[in-house]
């Protein structure tokens, strides 16, 4: 009996040819445990292994995928799931409500969990009955939802959990299309299907088999000599060859996070001790000496969309009364000028990325015309990361990957009490705003308050936004089914290979 | 014999503990600690804490070298802060792919290395010397990272001929592994061939103006066979003794080689390990190929000193 | 590193040595190559057509021509104009670098010689600790330690180089020691110091000279490296180096910003190496003809 079902699978597999799908990736994952994970291209691989509560679709709206509805009550300080049945773990254990709460609980919970700023809201859950999860909120909290469409929505078998504590991400069992494999660091993750997940019909794979090559013309070399079917973050530098190419197709979309510069006005007293910090019309000539059209097109090839705000124009939190300021140098120098400072000069800590270092140099050229003198102080990563945190640089070109839901791109920089406020800036009026946006759950109402935000921001420019980067995927032109999302994500539900 | 072998002996002791202090120093010293740049995006300040708490990192220098030490020498490497390996298993895995390429890149090296040296030698001051000589040299004078990137794309892209970029293993299929490890192993080997070629043409012509090999040329022995089996067996020890001590050198010096094709060897370990201050990776791992290389270096010594009284003849 | 060659005691090196070197075509020519680089550099500000740091969008990657020589790189730099001030950061890295090492392994290398006893012992313990790590591990971590610029880099290079030229001056100086004319100095009641900067120094030039040259080739391979990673010359101050290193993302479509810097580094290196190797030719009396 048993060797007649193997006989046939056997064959039925040489039918199907045992389809193993590569991803060429940016950089090596860490962790694969999504309480501890704090990589954006760990997310990728996530994307393949662990299945989320909800998830988002190319209009950055919440849709079902472990849960199947939602419903907040009254105050807003409870949010019910209703979760889907049938759904089960890797190692077979059933998802239903205790697993939620389970993994809740480890995500808030667990000792240098990274997710416990997102879930510290959270009061306490109630797995209400096997398929209905009630979470209990110390305060309204806006962000929730896009919350759960990442890291922290993710379920992990709570009985492999508990067996293997820390070393968890040695061996992750999650609820995802794929299961995990094997993990040979720095060279390749490898998953398999997972023949029991419920939404099998959409997985056209066998396996996928994640590759970790830092070096972008390496990584696209794998592509163009058929190592790889699909690599994400191709440089813009290479798209427009690779689009005369005919066996491989780009696709792209706005990212959800931000290129900016910000400014040290508080953090420390070097802010005082210079002039961009000192003086708002300093700021203002600096960004007016700026044409982010240009910088668009020289730095990035074209392959991004200016900016102002912690979101993209396209995006429907975007204030529209703040609109894209254009480069203006008359008026630059008329306001330094006025504000007697005729040749300033300040150093702008650059990370040490090629795409970085190219941004900060155009930056340079374009200030210079209006009298700046930007020093470029390239800083290693980790150095610049501690310098920021002292408050000891004057102007930092930084990016953010970008979370889906504004106060997400918004909170951490710029509330009083913001983690990652490095700039200093505490404005009152603007805090309120930012602190009432996110108990605040009618869109309408939190894109007003964003927009005092955004007239303040604009005022005092702690941050001054530049644009905001198209993520670029490469892959060979017969995998089809590829969902653009804005937060970067490569979906494995619907790929296929013709 | 004995008493030299205890002697170079009793000075690895001091050593490794000079490469434990050196290497220790130089990681803490980073600006940055791996708390923050290991927490992540967001740098949670709670998450953070407790990594600092974890890692002892808020403790004395030398407290903190107190406990990587004393796990040391209980065989504990510590564990991989960015992925929660140990770094043990770290070394482990991957040694095979450093030890391979390393291998390969010293057979490559030798080929090239130590025939550019012979003729450099035998042919000196003529065109073959000085096509010899560049011929070697031109893998050290080149960048390697340029070099590997040239080649990718020209075998990988253009031709088709090999992969671009990874690692398979032996056994999983030896062709492709093969394949995949024949570019690094070709632009490592190069830059260790003109050492070896500077080498080989040296002792040659050490040799060659010998009066064991004047007596083999006044026997009327043929030319070819002088320089083939007199003089190279004679040149060749000091050859190989210098050969263990590159290949000691390659095991950790692949750096930037394994970076542009992506051999998951200590090289690009270490290298991502520094940038994201993974302490213990590179304490570990460099601890790890040092105590090689001095053991290299003491079987060279012991082999010179061995095979010295037999060279004069 | 490269590796050691022992001399034997000789004279100071002259008119003879330079005759010998001037017969052996591969010194000659690496000779040539670098007196050309340096003059390139020093001469920089008159020999480039362009300011180096001048950017133009319109001019971006554009191939060569008979505006831009060598063509313009990613930001309308002319590419002609940066080879030419990049020489200075490629030599001055070579040369700071091993200048340093220098500066600091032949008097360690001395001392621990001379001193013998407990100071030799625990300098050649350190310096065979420094040995056993990879070179260029040190110099990435001693550059990440002091940030990232040529500067740094040079200096870290430098330190990392240090232990090849201890050793070198140690075995001399060792070897030195034991002649009966140092003997027979200090007999006399010569103070050490004068029998070192008199009787052995002299001895360890010419070894040292053709390891300097050598590092120095290295040195320069090693700033390309660290920009490689990042940590060497920022801009936009050109270096080949960082040259090198920005152009790797455009080999496919404009070439020529990278082939440039390659080929300039290349013949650089390559002439040190000839010129080292043929300096040793010239000093060694084993490799008289």
């Amino acid at each position: 009996m048993r060797i007649r079902q193997a006989f046939v699978l056997l064959l039925f597999a040489s039918t199907v040819q045992g389809q193993t799908l590569r991803i060429g990736l940016a950089e090596d994952p860490d962790i694969l445990d999504p309480t501890m994970a704090r990589t954006f291209v760990g997310r990728i691989v996530f994307a393949g292994l662990c299945d989320k509560l909800f998830d988002l679709d190319e209009k950055l709206n919440v849709v079902p995928q472990l849960a199947t509805s939602y419903e907040w009550s009254a105050d807003n300080k409870s949010l019910t799931l209703k979760l889907r049945n049938g759904v089960t773990f890797h190692d077979g254990e059933k998802m239903d409500a205790r697993a939620v709460k389970f993994n809740l609980e480890r995500h808030r919970d667990t000792p240098g969990s990274n997710r416990k700023g997102e879930l510290s809201v959270i009061s306490s859950v109630d797995a209400v009955d096997a398929s209905t999860v009630r979470i209990n909120l110390s305060a309204p909290f806006a962000p929730l939802l896009t919350v759960l469409t990442d890291r922290a929505g993710m379920m992990v078998s709570p009985k492999a959990a508990q067996a293997t504590g820390e070393k968890f991400g040695a061996k992750p069992v999650c609820s995802g299309p794929f299961r995990f494999v094997e993990r040979i660091a720095q060279d390749r993750i490898v998953l398999e299907r997972y023949p029991n997940y419920w939404n099998k019909g959409e997985i056209h794979f066998d396996r996928i088999v994640y590759q970790p090559i830092p070096d972008a013309t390496v990584r696209l070399a794998n592509l163009r000599s058929g190592q790889l079917d699909f690599i994400e973050r191709l440089q813009p530098s290479d798209v427009p060859q690779l689009k005369n190419d005919r066996r491989f197709r780009i696709a792209k979309i706005v990212e959800l996070g931000y290129q900016g510069i910000t400014i040290n006005i508080g953090k420390s007293d070097l802010a005082q001790k210079n002039p961009l910090g000192k003086d708002a019309r300093v700021r203002e000539a600096f960004e007016l000496s700026l044409d982010r059209d240009a910088l668009v097109r020289v730095a990035m090839e074209g392959e991004a969309q200016p900016g102002n705000q912690w979101v993209a124009p396209n995006n429907r939190y975007y204030a529209k009364s703040v609109p894209v300021p254009k480069r203006n140098l008359e008026r630059a120098k008329q306001l330094l000028r006025e504000a007697g400072v005729p040749n300033p000069s300040f150093t702008l800590m650059t990370p040490t990325a090629s795409d970085a270092q190219r941004m900060a140099q155009v930056i340079q050229a374009m200030a210079k015309d209006a009298g700046f003198d930007v020093k470029i102080q390239s800083t290693e990563f980790a150095a610049s990361l501690k310098l920021a945190d002292q408050g000891q640089f004057e102007a930092y070109l930084l990016a953010w990957s970008g979370r889906a839901d504004p106060d997400g791109n918004l909170h951490i920089f710029l509330a009083c009490k913001g983690p990652l406020n490095n700039s200093g800036w505490c404005k009152p009026e603007a805090d309120e705003a930012i602190e009432k946006a996110r108990v605040t759950l009618d869109p309408a109402q939190r894109a007003k308050l964003y927009e005092t935000v955004a007239q303040n921001v604009a005022k005092d420019r702690p941050i001054i936004y530049l644009f905001h980067r198209n993520w670029l995927w490469a892959h060979n032109a017969k995998l089809t089914g590829l969902r653009t999302v804005p937060d970067g994500m490569v979906r494995v539900q619907g790929l296929k290979m013709n | 014999m004995l008493r030299f072998l205890l002697q170079r002996l009793a000075t690895i002791v001091p050593t490794l503990f000079f490469v434990s202090v050196l290497i220790f120093g130089l990681q803490q010293l980073l600006p940055g600690d791996p708390a923050t740049a290991l927490a992540g995006e967001e740098r949670d300040p709670e998450a953070i804490r407790y990594l600092r708490q974890k890692f002892h990192l808020d403790e004395p220098l030398p407290v903190r070298y107190w406990y990587w030490a004393s796990g040391v020498l209980k065989g504990d490497l510590g564990d991989s802060v960015r992925i929660q390996k140990p770094v043990t298993e770290l070394i482990l895995e991957k040694l095979p792919v450093t030890i391979q390429l390393a291998t390969m890149a010293m057979l490559i090296a030798l080929v090239i290395g130590v025939t550019a040296g012979v003729i450099s030698a035998v042919k000196r001051d003529t065109w073959w010397d000085y096509g010899a000589n560049v011929f070697a040299l031109w893998g050290l004078s080149t960048p390697n990272f340029w070099l590997g990137i040239l080649l990718i794309l020209v075998f990988a892209v253009q031709l088709g001929w090999l992969p671009a970029s990874g690692y398979v293993s032996p056994f999983e299929d030896l062709g492709a592994n093969l394949a995949a490890m024949i570019m690094p192993a070709f632009v490592l080997g190069n830059a260790i061939a003109a050492v070896l070629m500077r080498h080989t043409r040296s002792a040659m012509l050490q040799v060659l103006s010998s009066d064991y090999v004047r007596t083999a040329r006044a026997k009327g022995l043929d030319e070819r066979v002088v320089v083939l089996k007199h003089a190279l067996r004679n040149a060749l020890i000091p050859i190989i003794t210098l050969g263990a001590l590159e290949f000691g050198t390659l095991l950790s010096g692949a750096v930037l080689t394994e970076q542009v094709f992506t051999i998951p060897g200590f090289g690009k370990l270490i290298v991502d390990a520094v940038f994201n201050r993974d302490y213990s990776v590179v304490q570990g791992v460099v601890l790890f190929t040092a105590t090689v290389y001095i053991m290299l270096n003491l079987l060279a010594d012991l082999a010179y000193f061995f095979v010295n009284p037999r060279m004069r003849h | 590193m490269a590796a050691v060659v022992f001399q034997d005691a000789e004279p100071k090196p002259g008119g003879k040595t330079w005759k010998r070197l001037r017969r052996r075509g591969g010194a000659m020519f690496g000779l040539t190559v670098v007196v050309f680089f340096v003059l390139t550099a020093v001469l920089a500000p008159w020999l480039a057509p362009y300011d180096p740091l001048a950017t133009s969008w319109s001019e971006v990657r554009g191939a060569p021509g008979a505006a831009h020589l060598f063509g313009s790189d990613e930001l309308g730099r002319d590419v002609l104009s940066r080879i030419i001030w990049g020489a200075r950061a490629s030599i001055l890295a070579g040369v700071v670098s091993v200048s340093i090492s220098l500066a600091l392994g032949v008097p360690i290398g001395m001392a621990a010689g001379y001193l013998g006893r407990w100071a030799d012992a625990l300098i050649s313990r350190i310096t065979d600790a420094m040995l056993a790590c990879p070179f260029l591990i040190l110099a990435i971590a001693l550059a990440a330690f002091l940030g990232p610029s040529l500067t740094n880099a040079m200096i870290a290079i430098g330190i990392s180089a240090t232990p090849v030229f201890i050793r070198l001056t140690r075995a001399q100086v060792l070897a030195a020691k034991s002649e009966d004319y140092v003997e027979a100095a200090r007999a006399l009641g010569n103070p050490h110091l004068r029998i070192a900067l008199r009787h052995i120094f002299p001895n360890i030039v010419a070894p040292l000279i053709v390891q300097a040259t050598l590092a120095i080739a290295a040195a320069v391979i090693a700033e390309a490296s660290l920009s490689f990673l990042g940590l060497g010359q920022q801009p936009p101050v050109p270096s080949w180096g960082s040259m090198l290193n920005t152009a790797r993302n455009y080999v496919d479509q404009a070439p020529w910003i990278a082939i440039w810097p390659g080929l300039s580094i290349f013949l650089l290196v390559l002439s040190f190496n000839l010129l080292g190797d043929g300096l040793r030719d010239a000093l060694d009396p084993r490799h008289r003809a």
